[in-house]
């Protein structure tokens, strides 16, 4: 599809792997360290207040710092990716020690009385139990993701959000305007798909609801 | 465009690994290196962020492709001082450009502003690894405008008459127009003229115009070919001490992807066909009610120049 | 770099004028007042009366996640285009940035206080305006501080923007350092947009400390936890009937 001069589709297909593969990788990332902040008081109490700190950096501050201190190439995706992997990492590292705080203990002591060592009652008890506290996290992140890979436009990475700053170049606001109601139907597109990969981990909540 | 899912995922998975292994990196990132080298003969084109540069960009890519050229587009990169570091390092191949900010923007220094010795002095003091082709006839330069209410009121045909109302006018350009040599600093050394204030708007785009009209600024910096200048009746001020220097328009590439005789060939045409009112009118096209795809734009003039 | 950095902030000029630091930081919190009070006025009220019907709770999500995916650079240049320049434009974007957490805080919060309490009020003959603001506001405060909290810092980190098109604040540093190419310009100014934030998220705290009811407000400083987070959104299974 074209619109605009743009090759919508290619677009969007940027745009969408802009935004969830950062998401992906940065729950990977969070993962062991929410982990590590749920069993380590210290831990949690650098890893929480730095996430949150990151947070506030600006991100077109980040996209620019980004080539600085890797030295990645000025007009490469990859900064946007990383922008939005700290972001994702930031947001994700105390929903992810959160989730597993709301493990209630008689569950994990169960579990280590069968024999569960950390790693498997990790995988195996307590995250599973975790998983609708990670979705809903997972999901305010992929959400926010969707937003901010537009801010990429910026520097000439390539999104729905070009159709806004050309768009604004041009003084065509159709052509923002349908970068921005682009760019929100993805947003819900995924949110729903994190939504249902939730609900598909989560047979047990469905069973109760039934009852 | 090609960019190819599966490329990106890996890069960003090498740059998570980068970024555990706690690597640091290269602290300036305008110093040379290597970018990864583009596909064999494929010809990366880039553009700054504004209207008729990523036209001219256009123009370029499609009359390549028109001629089997393989070409990738990445517009809008910015100001050239961000794209013009991603030429130098590789990683994009070619930029239509203008001479004489190309050659303000290589020596802040420099002082030729005739049309010829800018071209010529931009040719010496380019990086070896890129090249100046021959350069058109179509110039676009940056101007001091005002609305014509204002020219009127005040009996303003040239920026010397502006000068005794320098400090009671608020000024609009793009932010670079601060710092660069041609900007407020060339203003103040040449015509003596200390703005009351400086506001930062956009490079010739919808923010400066609407800045004018409303009188939120005075006088502003707009490009010459801006089709918003007669649909508005602003007044461009002459500029009798040459501030801006000659800015023709300029195909830049890097060296590697000249061995290929139809690229130059073809930019060569195109340079050659193009003149100031051509472009001033496609700019006009541009901006029209109908809103036409500026990649349609580019086949209607190629096709009229009788390039394909 | 670093030294650069060293010698942007050792600037004399850097401290004085319209473009210097102290007036740049000055308009990056008036925008961010302005749009978290606008955002306040209009989430607050709603967040309550919705979390004390109980009635379009799911409306309320809706609509916070809906505005929670709002492109902000697209919302600002359409507001721009449509609007013109000025304040409104950027304000009106950074509003619609401010709602959800704040809208999402007040009705968690009032809808979340102890039914036990609200009950009992209900049973001594209270009205019920009586119980929202006496049982259930007051018990809503920390997690409509957190919201107000988290809002705030969102607008602080996005007030950036302001400077694209031609506002100030601390964006500008960030703007024309890109224009440019200055970084240690670019990096100054997140820097200190990174200050702000920590600066004004623990004046926030201590706020929230000062006018939370209840055993919190006598807890020392050094004592403190980390502030009550939201509670987790799914019931825990225990919870469940």
């Amino acid at each position: 599809m074209r619109a605009f001069g743009y090759d919508i589709d290619e677009l969007v297909v940027d745009h969408v792997l802009l935004a969830v593969v950062p998401v992906v990788l940065g729950l990977v990332i969070a993962l062991p360290l929410g982990w590590w902040a749920h069993l380590s008081p210290g831990a949690r109490r650098v890893l929480v207040p730095l996430s949150g700190a990151l947070y506030t950096i600006p991100s077109l501050a980040l996209i620019v710092f980004i080539p600085l201190v890797l030295g990645t190439p000025i007009l490469s995706p990859v900064n946007v990716g990383l922008t939005l992997i700290i972001y994702t990492v930031a947001l994700l590292v105390r929903s992810v020690a959160e989730a597993l705080d709301a493990v209630p203990d008689t569950v994990t002591t169960a579990a280590v009385a069968v024999g569960y060592r950390p790693v498997g009652l990790l995988l195996g008890v307590q995250l599973p139990l975790a998983v609708p506290v990670l979705t809903a996290g997972l999901r305010v992140a992929s959400v926010s993701s969707f937003s901010l890979v537009t801010v990429g436009a910026l520097v000439g990475i390539q999104s729905l959000g070009t159709l806004m700053t050309d768009g604004f170049q041009q003084d065509y606001t159709a052509m923002v305007a349908t970068g921005i109601v682009g760019s929100i139907l993805l947003a819900f597109v995924f949110d729903a798909l994190w939504l249902a990969l939730g609900r598909a981990l989560t047979p047990w909540a469905r069973a109760r609801q039934g009852v | 465009m090609t960019r190819s899912p599966r490329a990106l995922l890996l890069a960003a998975l090498a740059a998570v690994g980068v970024l555990l292994a706690g690597c640091g990196g290269n602290s300036d990132p305008l110093a040379t290196q290597p970018a990864a080298p583009s596909a064999q003969g494929t010809v990366r084109i880039g553009s700054a962020n504004f209207t008729e540069n990523r036209l001219l960009a256009e123009i370029y890519a499609t009359a390549l492709e028109q001629k089997g050229v393989a070409v990738e587009r990445r517009f809008g990169i910015g100001s050239r001082e961000t794209y013009f570091p991603a030429l130098q390092r590789g990683e994009i191949d070619l930029v239509p450009d203008y001479t004489g900010n190309l050659l303000q923007f290589l020596d802040p220094q420099a002082t030729a502003t005739a049309s010829d010795q800018v071209y010529q002095q931009v040719g010496a003091k380019l990086p070896p690894n890129l090249q100046l082709l021959p350069q058109s006839a179509a110039e676009d330069k940056d101007a001091v405008v005002v609305t014509r209410a204002f020219a009127t009121q005040n009996n303003l045909t040239s920026i010397e008459d502006l000068t005794r109302l320098c400090p009671t006018v608020s000024f609009g350009g793009p932010p670079e127009f601060q710092q660069r040599p041609y900007g407020i600093p060339g203003l103040q050394r040449l015509y003596g003229c200390t703005f009351k204030e400086f506001r930062a708007l956009d490079a010739g785009g919808p923010l400066t115009v609407a800045a004018l009209r409303d009188g939120t600024v005075q006088a502003a910096d707009l490009f010459t070919t801006d089709a918003s200048i007669p649909q508005n009746d602003f007044v461009v001020l002459a500029d009798p001490r040459s501030n801006f220097a000659a800015q023709n328009v300029v195909p830049v590439i890097n060296r590697a992807k000249t061995s290929d005789p139809r690229v130059a060939d073809t930019l060569n045409q195109i340079s050659q066909r193009m003149d100031t009112a051509q472009l001033t009118a496609l700019n006009a096209r541009l901006a029209g009610p109908d809103r036409p795809d500026p990649a349609q734009v580019a086949r209607d003039w190629l096709n009229s120049a009788g390039i394909r | 770099m670093l030294g650069r950095l060293v010698d942007w902030f050792g600037d004399p000029t850097r401290w004085s004028g319209s473009a210097g630091i102290p007036a740049r930081v000055l308009e990056h919190l008036g925008y961010t007042l302005l749009a978290v009070a606008i955002a306040a006025v209009i989430a607050l009220p709603i967040g309550a009366l919705v979390g004390h019907t109980r009635r379009g709770g799911l409306a309320v999500v809706g609509v916070a996640n809906g505005l929670r995916a709002l492109p902000e650079l697209g919302v600002l240049v359409l507001f721009v285009l449509l609007l013109g320049l000025g304040l409104l434009p950027p304000t009106l974007a950074l509003v619609l940035l401010a709602i959800p957490p704040m809208l999402a805080g007040a009705y968690s919060g009032v809808a979340g206080a102890d039914p036990g309490a609200v009950d009992a009020a209900r049973g001594i003959g209270m009205r019920e305006h009586q119980i929202l603001f006496g049982v259930e506001i007051p018990a809503a405060v920390p997690l409509v501080l957190g919201g107000v909290r988290f809002a705030t810092l969102q607008v602080i980190a996005t007030a950036t923007i302001a400077a694209y098109v031609g506002l100030g604040g601390l964006g500008r540093y960030i703007i024309d350092g890109f224009a440019v190419r200055d970084f240690p310009q670019m990096l100054g100014g997140a820097l200190i947009v990174a200050v702000l934030s920590v600066v004004v998220e623990l004046v926030l705290q201590t706020l929230g400390r000062l006018v939370t009811p209840g055993p919190d407000r006598l807890r020392l400083p050094s004592a403190r936890r980390e502030p009550a987070p939201t509670p987790a959104p799914i019931p825990s299974r225990e919870a469940r009937p």
